[in-house]
């Protein structure tokens, strides 16, 4: 345990701690691991367990599309949510999601022009999946 | 069928009995399953998923031709239990979800759950007809409205038999109480109430009152700037109605007492292991967050689960845990990539036996792993569809750490992290556990001789 002491600096991980540490298990991997992320994203903060990633955790809304494999980002808890500016932004963002899975019906189909004004009605609802669950198939 | 619960020994072999679900290439995302609970008897098994939707199977009878197989699970009853819906006041869109899934000890003829998406709880009441009401005066058989000045005698309605069928109608739904993302709901032993608990604060409510809630813990602080953890995970004393024990991101686990005060922000109990500062790095306390925590059915035990090991607790000892068992360490030198690609962020649960004699959690590849408090053995299985032949005796695997790897092991490099068991239950008496594998559903059951 003492050696360890002797050698402890946290703030700098380089690969000679690597090296000098080659017969210490345990606390070894994770430390390296530390080090591949710092060489990697440089700015990341010191804290990892603070404000940040809890407040991320706090703020998350739906996953949008997740799709594996996950796409890399330097963050913290999970892919990156969506957040819209308003309701009218959510329902145009879904209905462009719509058009892309459908083949094109021309491109004048879902255009809302100048002078249509949208009523609750037009506007695309997001409905849940109708289908039942193939678990009970 | 063979009463009583097994015992872990090398003697316990694990067989394929059915899988639920698609076989397909593409998963879609509302078919991923996201919680699993079996109910008090075991008689039901209940499955969420993404989509919203609640799947409950049901024990067929075993029939006395066939002693060599066991009752097999067949769909009872399904519905959609939440809906997509969007916040205004953040605009943010709230996901059908279900988180959880939890099952009330019945009371009469119909069955009783309460599952919860991000921010909403409801109760469903799902109940048998077998009987029609037929022979109205004022309506014929197809329901239309006879005309009244045709109607010349009158009769008494009498109940027919019909094809059974099963309905789930939600009874209360437990909306508008939480702020953050519910992450648990745990029934009380007392039949009459039950707690949600979401990121910062954990609501008690009794079923029949939905329009209030009490707020029981609130960890939020006054300076959102100070926040240095969250709450994880929660759940009632299975006897003590009064006891409940809360998880955090720290790693820590409070237990508090409802009788002590009304707001229990002072824990009764803290449970935390000391850590050696000399093995802190940047993982440590992401790796020492709690995702999962389950009172043993005794009551005596605490079990709960990091990202890497599954810890069992005595309630009497609070400075640390009294087992400790590694469920995939070969992934600490792999952090660093597991962190790029959100897998540290998983969140696996885990479950005890019905004599809280063996433990079992989930992990990548689709693997999972049992361990057996008594005999101190552990084994590696695998939900796959190359193993699902009718009683296909489960063979254990084992993943490679080192160089030479053996003709049936699996290098860490070969791992699946894309196929990730996080959600499995255990039969409440007998051997026969649900395995949640992304979209499909597995069902094993131990050997019978």
């Amino acid at each position: 345990m003492s050696q360890k002491q002797e050698e402890e600096n946290p703030a700098e991980e380089t690969g000679e701690e690597k090296q000098d540490t080659q017969e210490k298990e345990g606390i070894l991997p994770e430390r390296a691991e530390e080090a591949k992320l710092k060489a990697k994203y440089p700015s990341l903060g010191q804290k990892p367990g603070g404000s940040d990633f809890l407040m991320k955790r706090l703020q998350k809304g739906v996953r949008g599309t997740i799709s594996y494999p996950l796409t890399l980002e330097p963050k913290g808890m999970g892919p990156v949510e969506q957040k819209y500016f308003d309701s009218g932004d959510y329902n145009m963002a879904k209905a462009k999601m719509k058009n892309k899975q459908l083949p094109s019906a021309g491109p004048d189909k879902n255009l809302v022009t100048g002078d249509h004004i949208p009523t609750p009605q037009d506007l695309p609802q997001r409905k849940s999946s109708l289908v039942t669950s193939k678990l009970a198939g | 069928m063979i009463p009583g619960i097994g015992v872990l020994t090398q003697n316990t072999l694990w067989c394929f009995s059915q899988m639920k679900g698609a076989i397909e290439t593409g998963v879609t995302e509302a078919d991923i399953i996201s919680t699993v609970e079996f109910n008090h008897t075991g008689e039901l098994l209940a499955t969420g998923d993404k989509g919203g939707r609640v799947v409950i199977f049901q024990r067929e009878q075993e029939s006395k031709n066939q002693v060599h197989r066991r009752g097999e699970y067949n769909v009872y009853s399904t519905f959609q239990s939440h809906e997509p819906e969007f916040d205004y006041l953040k605009s943010l869109e709230i996901e059908e979800k279900i988180n959880k899934i939890r099952w009330l000890p019945q009371q009469n003829a119909a069955y009783f759950l309460l599952s919860t998406n991000d921010k909403t709880v409801k109760l469903w009441k799902v109940s048998e007809r077998d009987k029609r009401p037929e022979g109205y005066n004022l309506k014929d058989e197809e329901g239309r409205l006879r005309d009244p000045a045709t109607i010349t005698t009158l009769r008494v309605p009498v109940l027919r038999p019909m094809d059974l069928m099963v309905e789930a109608t939600p009874r209360r739904v437990f909306a508008n109480a939480h702020t953050y993302h519910i992450n648990s709901i745990s029934v009380n032993s007392d039949y009459e109430t039950y707690m949600s608990a979401d990121d910062l604060r954990i609501n008690l409510w009794n079923f029949e009152i939905t329009n209030q809630s009490f707020n029981i813990v609130d960890i939020k602080p006054a300076n959102m700037e100070e926040l240095t953890e969250v709450i994880t995970a929660a759940e009632f004393h299975p006897h003590h109605c009064n006891t409940f024990v809360y998880s955090s991101s720290k790693g820590t686990i409070r237990l508090c007492d409802m009788r002590a005060s009304a707001l229990c922000d002072r824990h009764t109990k803290f449970f935390e292991e000391p850590e050696d500062p000399s093995n802190r790095s940047f993982f440590s306390e992401i790796i020492s967050s709690i995702s999962d925590v389950k009172f043993s059915h005794s009551g005596r035990y605490i079990m709960t689960r990091d990202y890497l090991t599954v810890k069992v607790w005595d309630l009497n000892m609070e400075n640390r845990p009294i087992e400790t068992y590694q469920v995939h360490d070969y992934l600490r030198s792999k952090l660093c990539s597991l962190y790029e690609n959100d897998c540290i962020f998983d969140k696996f649960e885990c479950v005890w036996n019905g004599s809280d004699s063996v433990i079992m959690t989930g992990s990548y590849n689709n693997f999972f792993r049992m361990f057996d408090r008594n005999t101190k053995r552990d084994v590696t299985l695998e939900a796959s569809r190359e193993n699902s032949k009718p009683r296909a005796i489960l063979k254990p695997r084992k993943v490679c750490v080192g160089g030479k790897r053996r003709k049936d092991e699996i290098s860490v490099d070969s791992l699946d992290f894309s196929k990730k068991i996080l959600h499995t239950a255990w039969h409440p008496s007998e051997n026969i556990i649900a395995v949640a594998a992304t979209n499909n559903l597995y069902i094993f059951q131990d050997k019978v001789n």
